[in-house]
């Protein structure tokens, strides 16, 4: 296996006296699509922002290139690595989709505007919303919404790409053009974690699926493995609850 | 003797004089809510920096925090007069008796006072705006300041703008406590025309009648520089992708589709 990008050992999360995540391990390899599984309030999310930081670890820790991202690493500079993709969109209201995808560019990474304006153009078009350049965010659908996200999040360039259920938000007709645009960027090499309910991307676009529950990953593998032949009984139930619904 | 013939006598003589005082109630009412404007989006942006690791910036915000509240309450829970004689006084009594330069005096207790109340203002509108926006902007690396600068304040000014454009209608009317320090300003002139005309009520009634004049019509003026900043609700499609010159103005903030 190459490389690894992020390295995330014994980590654990509390809020209070609730631990969230008890001991979550596992490493992403460049290049590599990771989904993540599991019952809502098994700590997907948490596990997610920690990554980010925008949670901060209780135990454990994260590297990334092997080093440690609360100790060793300016965490401006590091999340401008590490992008991420909210349930809830969270665009800038105030700007349209250009200056959503050049705001970052220009106060986090110094570039000019004309050079930032550039990369927020290319990466717009990559997710098919060149269109829409002017649009405010209120006045987009939600997945248009999402694909300006998505952008905004590679003109910085980033390393990693983190996705907090991209999809839960859309209207269902919705969820094809933004899982399309990640099946794109997988496909281009991204290095990617999917918190994701869906489960026909996680089964035909990931390399690697996570099933977490009650704050541990209760079992991992290639999706042939996971899918086709869960080996415990909670990944069982959880399969098999969702593909009844 | 009519009270049109006390408005006319008391007009001829000391209308112009009256009038004088406009400029200086107007000024000292702009600079000190321009001022106070200041005041309180840094005071927003301090007080919603959140909370960091590091134990001597956490205590720095503790402080700062502190400060803010206490101006807050004390400046809001006192009358503007009262502050007025205490800053004009206080600083005459520290100086030996070396009095403020009046207009600048005013400005300052007027943008003290304004900045108090607008502080409270920007607060609730930096609170109105979602936690995502925060996140968006932290995933991608942006410091609070620059997130402040770049992504809330601008929602933020829109917001509250209503309340602080009546913040300088307060002050229009309220600049005339000044006059307990002397500040030459509309009600200051007024006063100075009943005590030498001995037409008192005529005197009042002139100044009344310009105060209402002036805040009618700069709360229209306000009232079309907000829907200005509310802005064009039309916005450009480019109707095609490779053509950028085939556009196509849409009028309404509807959603669009693909
Ligand atoms: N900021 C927070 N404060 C307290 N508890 C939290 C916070 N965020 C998440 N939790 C708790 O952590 C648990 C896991 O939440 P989450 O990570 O969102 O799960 P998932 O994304 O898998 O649905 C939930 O029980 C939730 O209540
Ligand atoms: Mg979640």
């Amino acid at each position: 296996m190459s490389e690894s990008v992020i390295d995330i050992r014994h980590l654990k999360k509390d809020f209070g006296d609730n631990t969230v995540l008890k001991d979550i391990d596992f490493s992403i390899a460049k290049g590599e699509t990771i989904s993540v599984i599991g019952s809502s309030g098994s700590g997907k999310s948490t596990m997610l922002r920690c990554v980010n930081l925008l949670e901060e670890p209780t135990g454990g820790e994260i590297l990334f290139h092997g080093r440690n991202i609360q100790t060793e690493l300016d965490v401006s500079k590091y999340r401008a690595k590490v992008g991420m993709v909210f349930q809830s969109f969270n665009l800038f209201d105030n700007l349209n989709a250009l200056g959503n995808c050049m705001i970052g560019q220009t106060t986090v990474l110094g570039r000019d505007k004309k050079t930032a304006e550039k990369k927020a153009m290319e990466y717009l078009d990559k997710v098919g919303m060149t269109p829409y350049i002017n649009a405010k965010p209120r006045q987009l659908s939600g997945g248009q919404k999402q694909r300006v996200a998505i952008a905004r999040a590679l003109a910085m360039n980033p390393e990693v790409i983190l996705f907090d259920e991209p999809t839960s938000a859309l209207d269902p007709e919705m969820v094809g053009e933004v899982l399309a645009v990640m099946k794109k960027l997988s496909e281009s090499g991204m290095t990617m974690i999917v918190v994701t309910h869906e489960m026909a991307f996680a089964r035909d676009v990931s390399d690697r699926v996570i099933f977490m529950s009650d704050g541990y990953i209760c079992e991992q593998g290639t999706p042939d493995e996971v899918f086709g032949d869960p080996k415990r009984k909670e990944t069982k139930s959880f399969l098999s609850r969702f593909l009844n619904q | 003797m009519s009270i049109f013939s006390d408005i006319a006598i008391v007009w001829s003589k000391y209308g112009m004089q009256i009038i004088s005082g406009i400029g200086n109630t107007v000024m000292i009412s702009i600079v000190g809510t321009l001022i106070g404007l200041v005041i309180g989006l840094f005071n927003g942006v301090i007080r919603t920096i959140p909370t960091v690791k590091n134990l001597f910036a956490r205590g720095f915000l503790r402080v700062a925090n502190w400060i803010i509240s206490t101006y807050v309450e004390v400046f809001r829970g006192t009358p503007m007069m009262v502050q007025a004689m205490i800053i004009f006084w206080g600083y005459a009594y520290m100086n030996g008796g070396a009095q403020l330069p009046l207009i600048p005096a005013g400005i300052v207790i007027v943008s003290i006072n304004t900045g108090a109340y607008i502080t409270e203002i920007v607060r609730g509108g930096i609170i109105s705006i979602d936690r995502g926006q925060f996140e968006g902007a932290m995933s991608i690396g942006m410091s609070h300041f620059s997130t402040m600068i770049h992504i809330i304040i601008p929602q933020v000014m829109r917001n509250i703008l209503p309340s602080v454009s009546n913040e300088f209608v307060v002050n229009i009317k309220d600049t005339s406590v000044l006059n307990v320090i002397g500040v030459t300003e509309l009600y200051f002139y007024a006063a100075s025309a009943a005590k030498n005309s001995y037409k008192v009520f005529a005197s009042y009634l002139i100044a009344c009648a310009i105060y209402f004049c002036l805040t009618f019509t700069i709360t229209r003026i306000l009232r079309l520089i907000e829907k200005r900043i509310e802005g064009k609700a039309n916005y450009t499609v480019f109707g095609s992708q490779s053509d950028v010159d085939s556009e196509i103005h849409l009028e309404k903030e509807e959603p669009v589709n693909v």
